[in-house]
């Protein structure tokens, strides 16, 4: 479903992605784990179409971004670590803007609408703004949309980051069931090791720009000896610190959190 | 087509959904109108030249449409990355229609603020010549209101943090309006003065409202017309370009 081969991405001296090869085939609930600044992002942005490639090729589903944008484009959803929903929109208009945005026939969009909106348990707060929500609904409010046009593939960048323990589990409850129900491909990066070693049936760790080891959890424990995910991640990666500049984006969600503390 | 439409419908719906946002807007050109307008209206009488609020108010209109505008498209920085502009990066839709929906979304509403700032002007004592004189004047509205949020697109797809988005308000829309003739007639200005008050698109967006309006003309309706037309194709076509060469 996913096929990426030997995939680089330079930015001016730096090289952030430095050639990967994996496939994710379909139905199959891919984790990407590796420290802060090994390039998961940089890499799911290449696949999702916002960052050109240096060089490699991706395949999504059999097509390749770099020819087919529109059609590639259509084959996938995304939920990005930081939230894209329109605050000052309800719930429904945000999944309709998404529905006009991805070309669905009105009457398609409203069946699709009501049905994801019902699935994650959002149906009755419809009419609500969504500046409105907790992070938790937020999330869910936005993975719902992401799979509102019935993608193949699902994009999930931090999808749990600042939720409580409760909201996660509940939003790994509904991924792995639309994983089953829909059979929709899963890609997803994460910080939190257990949550990867339970939904994920398998896992790539990246780490300063390569992928240095991929196969299911208890592969990964088997090849470093270990008995739990988190000591494998750490027997695979080193236990240094990686202590980035903060990017400019950084110091844009710096100046957001304040904003949003002060609302 | 479709596309384009709901996304100048949502700034719409930001526009009217915030009336806070809206008022607050309006604070700044009314206190500029109430406090400059009045209190300059004997000196510039007395110096021959009629009444300083008939004489400012369609500079406080053009200033009011570049702002909101301006940061309709300035605030596609934020947008792109904490917004839902976000989403609309990965649609299967091209750039363009976004851009386009977008620009005129912001444009829109600019034009609102105008119509808004127009009847404030009135209630303080501003008269247009004839009323037909609001239909052509608003005109004029709509270049000013289409070129500042294409300028503005150009700025938000470009700058990469929040740090120059105020050196971008600082030193590019305080100085545009200083520099308009929004306050003061572009008659017999120092060199320098005249040579900046003629680069700047905006000083013949209100040369040609306050022509319009109340008959008063520096330059006139072909050249303010032509030349506005021309800038706003230059800016919607760089702000197209570099929306499209956003990578986030």
């Amino acid at each position: 479903m996913i096929r990426v081969d030997n995939l680089t991405k330079t930015f001016k001296a730096f090289e952030a992605v430095k050639g990967i090869s994996f496939h994710v085939a379909p139905g199959e609930i891919f984790a990407f784990l590796g420290p802060n600044g090994a390039g998961k992002t940089t890499t799911i942005k290449m696949l999702t179409t916002i960052l050109r490639p240096s060089s490699g090729t991706v395949m999504l589903d059999g097509l390749d971004p770099e020819h087919h944008k529109m059609a590639a484009r259509k084959k996938f959803g995304i939920v990005f670590q930081d939230s894209s929903l329109d605050g000052e929109q309800t719930a429904y208009e945000n999944m309709e803007m998404h529905g006009v945005l991805y070309h669905m026939p009105k009457k398609v969009r409203a069946e699709r609408i009501e049905r994801m909106l019902t699935t994650f348990e959002l149906w009755d707060r419809r009419k609500d703004y969504v500046k409105k929500f907790s992070g938790g609904m937020k999330r869910r409010l936005e993975i719902a949309r992401g799979l509102m046009h019935s993608p193949k593939i699902l994009f999930l960048d931090e999808p749990t980051l600042g939720l409580d323990p409760q909201s996660r589990n509940q939003l790994w409850t509904h991924v792995k069931h639309l994983n089953e129900t829909e059979n929709t491909t899963i890609f997803l990066t994460t910080h939190h090791l257990d949550e990867a070693d339970r939904v994920a049936h398998r896992i790539g760790i990246m780490d300063h720009g390569l992928l240095i080891a991929q196969g299911t959890s208890a592969e990964l424990k088997e090849q470093t000896n270990t008995s739990t995910l988190e000591d494998a991640f750490l027997a695979l990666t080193g236990s240094s610190l990686r202590d980035e500049d903060a990017s400019s984006t950084d110091q844009l969600r710096d100046y957001a959190q304040i904003q949003g503390s002060i609302k | 087509m479709n596309v384009i439409y709901i996304l100048w419908l949502r700034e719409l719906k930001r526009f009217l959904r915030s009336p806070v946002q809206v008022l607050g807007s309006l604070a700044q050109p009314a206190f500029f109108l109430l406090a400059l307008g009045f209190g300059f209206n004997p000196v510039f009488e007395k110096a021959g030249q009629g009444s300083y609020m008939q004489f400012m108010a369609p500079g406080m209109i053009g200033m009011t449409v570049l702002i909101s505008s301006a940061f309709s498209g300035v605030a596609v920085l934020w947008d792109r990355q904490f917004g839902s502009l976000k989403e609309t990066l990965v649609a299967p839709v091209p750039r363009l229609y976004i851009m386009i929906g977008r620009t005129f979304g912001g444009a829109t509403v600019g034009v609102l603020q105008g119509v808004l700032i127009l009847l404030l002007c009135m209630v303080t004592g501003f008269r247009p010549q004839h009323f037909s004189a609001v239909v052509s004047g608003f005109g004029f509205v709509a270049m000013i209101a289409i070129c500042f949020a294409a300028l503005g697109m150009i700025i938000g797809s470009t700058l990469k943090d929040m740090q120059s988005f105020n050196v971008v308000a600082n030193f590019m829309v305080m100085p545009m309006v200083f520099l308009s003739g929004a306050f003061y007639p572009l008659d017999n200005l120092p060199l320098i003065l005249s040579v900046l008050t003629r680069i700047n698109p905006l000083s013949y967006g209100v040369d040609g409202l306050r022509g319009t309006l109340i008959g008063h003309w520096h330059f006139n309706y072909f050249l303010d017309m032509t030349l506005l037309s021309c800038v706003g194709a230059v800016f919607l076509i760089a702000g197209a370009y570099s929306f499209s060469k956003i990578e986030i």
